[in-house]
């Protein structure tokens, strides 16, 4: 190098430079390794999760559709399938799926649905992942001819409309997501419903008009920061204990006139989870409220605006963006907890769609874990399904939460 | 420092009132006066003892070394500082013989008749058109708000500048542009003061001659008080001039000359105020 910066002092600048640059490579060494690290653990669950919702399966009947009519079924007529039905399953059965919908004026689809449960019976013998579906197909195939000589082998994707529409049961190849799906999606809402407005309208007290110097309310605030820390299974003891147990009346709707329901309904969980998400809420409105900048609110209060004025004109405006991320976090975790559903008591096997908050419920992550606990293997591929699912509620109401973000932006 | 001290010697018996009560015989029906206004931020001390009268439609300047409490005391004039809760004032700030700290006065109801425009432009980001209105607004105006937005920023001398982009943000605006918003905006609440925190320290010779010239303007409707560090500008723009200082415990600020603008920059009256406008203080 040129002596062009010669001086007295240049020669401990010249001794110490490589070593600050040296210091920055480190430093920058670190933060790539930190995101790979993440991308790859990323990258290994998405594997995995696909790897188990896709795949070869083995499919065996009960009773082979051919033998029930010359016809393939699906070109049956209604009366012909009613009647393929009535031959092939007991009289008892017929009864009373009479009763809960009367079998002559059903669908064909739904008959369609019935006949393949009930009497094709067709049942998944063996399921593949996906990648040694694809890259040993042969082996698989030879395989299964093998052991279940009666099975055809034919690729699955365990995440289909069907999936998505039919409700629980346990015969993995006809249980469905949908009950679970609008589980969580009634909690969520009502969860919603309460932590949003409570918690948004605590972090504007805070921030706006309570004393920061006054010690009640630097303990409220040290409590709300402890409280985000707390593990979610406290969260559901203390639901189990207060809706669940104490203000059973509430929760199970007996207090609104709807009988026959304990306090383990929709309206306990979504009320847990909301005191499970208020701390985060609080928190992160706290800040961005916090984070306006002071030269607004003295614009504001300079022309004669009154506090309130300026909050809701202001101030909260200019935050929303930043709240808005917090809640949508705070939703997100809402969506994903489990332990807090399992103590106020979401069901695990419940094939009725919940109509309100008063009903008994269960939810993806519910859903998901009892799956992943059952012997059969194929509820594995069920779970995978599940968690697909879930992730696509999650990332939707992200896609959600970008937009409107975006929109008050560019409104400033 | 040792002149400094030695300045402050000389001047002890130069309190405030001393200097000023001839100018205060002359000025008849002052709109704002301060009288023996004192304030603390907690414990610190940040005024003692000042007192100061503003006459009707004119243009004062505060002049001041920094931290002597220009903005402080600006700031009691329209009450902002109620919005820093550990302020104590004592003493009274009286607009039109009315005291301002009594226990009648609303603070929102002083803002609105006693404006104030930043340091450091600050527009709402909202449009030009609402960063305007709003104020005007929420202050229960019911005439046609689009001629006041008009009338606002024209007397601020921007309308030919924005009245293509009145839906445009306020934030897309030049700074100079910004800080006449920020004036119009004060402007469109109708208030009787306006006061100024060195609204011309972030803009350039150019834009600062336009604000200067609209407050010449302005003059004819309003009372201004205007705190620079610029004497040029003290010098160009206003009428009179109150000289701040800190005390002599260097404690607490405090007007230490007050007086038409011509006299304190051809012929202070004391040594410091000297000293700071011929540029050999500190
Ligand atoms: N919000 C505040 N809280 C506590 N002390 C303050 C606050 N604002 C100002 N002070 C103190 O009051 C004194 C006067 O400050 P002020 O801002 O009025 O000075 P100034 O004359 O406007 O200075 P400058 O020319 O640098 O703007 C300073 O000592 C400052 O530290
Ligand atoms: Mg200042």
């Amino acid at each position: 190098m040129p002596d062009m910066f010669q001086d007295a002092h240049s020669d401990d600048f010249k001794n110490n430079l490589p070593q600050r640059k040296q210091r920055g490579k480190l430093g920058q060494t670190l933060f790539l390794i930190s995101t790979v690290v993440g991308i790859i653990a990323l990258l290994a669950l998405l594997y995995n999760i696909t790897n188990e919702m896709f795949g070869l399966v083995a499919v065996q009947y009960q009773t082979d559709p051919a033998t029930l009519s010359d016809r393939p079924l699906s070109e049956l007529s209604q009366p012909e399938l009613v009647t393929i039905l009535e031959e092939n399953i007991s009289r008892g059965l017929f009864r009373r799926y009479d009763r809960e919908a009367p079998i002559a004026e059903r669908s064909r689809e739904d008959l369609l649905a019935l006949i393949d449960e009930r009497v094709v019976g067709s049942q998944i013998v063996a399921a593949y992942p996906a990648i040694d579906s694809i890259i040993d197909r042969a082996a698989i195939e030879a395989e299964v001819a093998e052991k279940y000589p009666e099975a055809r082998v034919e690729w699955k994707s365990w995440l289909n409309p069907d999936f998505v529409a039919s409700p629980m049961s346990s015969t993995p190849l006809f249980a469905g997501v949908r009950t679970a799906l609008l589980g969580s999606l009634w909690m969520i809402s009502i969860t919603i419903l309460v932590a949003v407005p409570i918690g948004v309208g605590a972090a504007i007290y805070l921030e706006e008009y309570a004393s920061h110097e006054s010690m009640i309310n630097k303990v409220i605030q040290a409590n709300i920061n402890n409280l985000a820390g707390v593990p979610s299974i406290i969260y559901g003891m203390l639901g189990l204990a207060i809706f669940v147990r104490a203000l059973e009346p509430i929760t199970s709707g007996a207090a609104f006139g709807i009988a026959g329901n304990n306090g383990r309904t929709l309206l306990s969980a979504a009320l847990t989870m909301a005191l499970l998400i208020l701390p985060i809420i609080i928190i992160s409105a706290q800040e961005a409220i916090r984070a306006v900048p002071r030269s607004l609110r003295l614009a504001s209060y300079g022309i004669g605006a009154t506090k309130w004025q300026t909050i809701r004109s202001h101030v909260l405006p200019v935050a929303f963006p930043s709240i808005l991320t917090g809640i949508i976090l705070a939703i997100s975790r809402a969506i994903g907890e489990t332990a807090p559903l399992i103590l106020v008591g979401a069901s695990t096997y419940i094939v009725t769609d919940p109509n309100g908050p008063f009903s008994n419920f269960t939810a993806l992550p519910i859903q998901i874990y009892n799956w992943t606990s059952q012997p059969q293997a194929e509820f594995r591929n069920l779970a995978a399904a599940a968690i697909i699912v879930l992730l696509t509620v999650l990332l939707s109401m992200n896609a959600i939460a970008v937009y409107l973000r975006n929109r008050f932006q560019r409104q400033l | 420092m040792t002149d400094i001290k030695m300045a402050t010697a000389e001047h002890q018996t130069t309190a405030a009132s001393n200097g000023n009560s001839e100018l205060f015989k002359r000025i008849k029906n002052p709109i704002i006066a301060a009288r023996n206004l004192g304030l603390f931020y907690g414990h610190n001390e940040a005024l003692r003892d000042v007192n100061f009268e503003v006459p009707v439609n004119s243009i004062t300047a505060l002049i001041g070394p920094s931290g002597c409490g220009k903005s402080t005391l600006l700031r009691c004039f329209n009450r902002m500082n109620d919005l820093i809760p550990i302020v104590r004032i004592s003493g009274e700030v009286n607009y039109r013989g009315h005291n301002l700290y009594g226990d009648q006065v609303d603070p929102v109801e002083v803002r609105r008749r006693i404006g104030m425009v930043f340091q450091k432009p600050n527009p709402f980001p909202k449009s030009v058109y609402d960063n305007v209105a709003w104020g005007a607004k929420i202050n229960g105006y019911k005439g046609n708000m689009d001629e006041l937005v008009e009338r606002s920023l024209r007397r601020a001398a921007l309308w030919e500048e924005v009245k293509d982009k009145l839906k445009e943000s306020g934030l897309a605006l030049s700074g100079g542009q910004q800080q006449r918003l920020c004036i119009a905006r004060t402007i469109a609440t109708e208030p009787e003061i306006i006061l100024m925190d060195e609204p011309c320290s972030a803009l350039d010779p150019i834009a600062t001659l336009k604000i200067e010239e609209l407050m010449r303007e302005l003059q004819t409707e309003y009372t201004i008080i205007i705190v620079t560090h610029n004497m040029q500008q003290a010098a160009r723009a206003s009428d009179y001039t109150a000289m701040m200082m800190l005390t002599d415990d260097r404690e607490a600020g405090t007007v230490v000359e007050y007086n038409e603008t011509d006299t304190i920059f051809t012929n202070p009256r004391d040594k410091r105020t000297e000293d700071y406008i011929t540029g050999r203080f500190g």
